[in-house]
């Protein structure tokens, strides 16, 4: 039986209230109180995925070729394909939190159940602008003991679409990044392409924008001054209660 | 005569050992005289060292102080006096808090490659907190330190040590612009007037320089930084 519960805390992440504590759900499930943490100056997050499931799976590894729905995700920000693989693992999931894009600095925060076996975490969400971006935890074992815990998040590349940077589509497989509205007014355009063809075709550490300082030309639709990273991007703070 | 005050009675609580004498020669003293034992100092020795390549760091600035005490918080704006330090790397606004306990500040800049050690006190308090921060002086606003640490787990001869991220300060543009970058690249302005950026801490996006395609830039590409930008390394000396 897989749950999903979404709990919105906008900005009282940083309290975690008693209530939380009494919604365990069976004496054997672990209840785990989940926020993810934007630490970038200027890359979204689309809908973010959480999902607690058995360690013989995971969502993504590096230097293997990605799946296609983590491409879907990585690509267009559409989680849609790794919720029913999940799901059919008999996985917890904790869809969307942010209840759509997460911006720079933000929090979203959710609950979580897991049932027996649903050992490890996994957490994924597109990066925007990046052409198949994401942020990612690839099966972080669930301690057993309550407490609090503190988990920093690197950005990886799909290796699925060349970094052109340039404005485009969600879709897989098509060039260019897919702009939702809060992006549009802070993207250059005009960029003529960076990239063109895939390096590394595996899932890999992501080797950053370079954007460029030229709103309406030169290589990047990217702004290189503010939509840069350095790792860590995310920073998952994970309360167990039993 | 009373000795006792409110003040002292935090230190008390782990100093265990208060003498009462005097008391049985007056039935009509109500403030038994109490002889304290000598003040309980705590002292932490604080190693800053710069793991950067080529960004030298402002004088160090270290506190201790109450959980109460936060120097910055990610998607929060900085205060005036974090600004000021991650403008023109001048810790003097962050430690003249009075709400601190006691602070200590390095008189130098600290090379790349540099480590300097500061040592910092405070008397009767065993669940101090400790902050440490400092520029990145070749950049509009970078900044690197620890934020509010508990000490109290920390015995004597115990080190806590933490590889530390660099933050933005969020509060001047990244342009990276002649005059705007106190350090030795540029030796511009420091602090700036207002809140000209995200005016929200984050995670430093890091340096984009001149060579990597930001033209107003006077950066090169030795001034770029990765993370951790430095390490921070407190043992407790008693």
């Amino acid at each position: 039986m897989v749950r999903s519960k979404v709990k919105l805390s906008v900005m009282s992440t940083l309290v975690v209230s008693a209530t939380a504590f009494s919604m365990v759900s069976s004496l054997q499930a672990a209840e785990l109180n989940v926020t993810v943490q934007n630490l970038t100056q200027g890359i979204y997050f689309t809908p973010i995925l959480v999902s607690a499931h058995s360690s013989d799976a995971s969502l993504f590894e590096l230097g293997d070729t990605a799946s296609t729905e983590l491409q879907a995700m990585a690509e267009g920000g559409d989680i849609i394909g790794l919720v029913s693989l999940t799901d059919s693992l008999s996985a917890n999931n904790l869809t969307n939190p942010a209840e759509g894009l997460l911006a720079p600095a933000q929090s979203a925060q959710g609950m979580l159940s897991t049932d027996d076996g649903n050992t490890v975490l996994s957490v994924v969400a597109m990066m925007l602008p990046t052409n198949d971006g994401f942020i990612g935890l690839d099966n972080w074992p669930i301690p057993t003991e309550a407490g609090t815990y503190t988990v920093y998040l690197n950005a990886y590349d799909a290796g699925t679409e060349a970094n052109d940077e340039v404005r485009g589509s969600g879709m897989p497989g098509m060039a260019g990044f897919p702009v939702p509205g809060p992006l549009a007014p802070l993207l250059g355009e005009g960029g003529t392409g960076l990239d063109a063809t895939i390096a590394n075709a595996a899932v890999n550490i992501h080797p950053g924008n370079i954007g460029d300082d030229n709103e309406s030309g030169g290589v990047s639709d990217v702004n290189n001054t503010v939509q840069r990273w350095l790792n860590p991007v995310a920073k998952v703070t994970i309360v167990i209660s039993e | 005569m009373k000795l006792f005050t409110n003040k002292l009675r935090v230190g008390l609580v782990t100093a265990s050992i208060v003498v009462i004498a005097g008391c049985s020669d007056s039935d009509n003293n109500e403030d038994p005289e109490i002889v304290l034992p000598a003040p309980v100092p705590y002292t932490y020795q604080v190693t800053v060292t710069n793991l950067t390549h080529a960004q030298p760091l402002s004088p160090i600035a270290v506190a201790l102080h109450s959980s109460d005490v936060k120097w910055w918080s990610i998607g929060e704006a900085a205060s005036d006096a974090l600004a000021s330090l991650a403008e023109s790397g001048s810790n003097e606004a962050l430690l003249s808090n009075a709400a601190l306990f006691s602070s200590a500040a390095g008189n130098a800049p600290v090379a790349p490659g540099e480590s300097v050690t500061l040592e910092i006190s405070v008397d009767d308090i065993a669940n101090a907190h400790i902050s440490v921060a400092t520029m990145l002086v070749n950049t509009n606003d970078a900044f690197s330190g620890v934020n509010g640490v508990d000490l109290s787990s920390l015995e004597v001869g115990g080190v806590y040590q933490r590889n530390a991220h660099v933050y933005d300060a969020g509060t001047e543009e990244n342009t990276e612009a002649m005059g705007t970058i106190p350090g030795p690249a540029d030796s511009g302005e420091g602090n700036s007037e207002g809140r000209e950026a995200h005016d929200v801490v984050t995670l430093h996006p890091g340096v984009v320089t001149a060579g990597d395609g930001l033209t107003t830039s006077v950066l090169s590409a030795d001034h770029k930084f990765d993370n951790p930008g430095v390490r921070i390394s407190i043992t407790r000396m008693e």
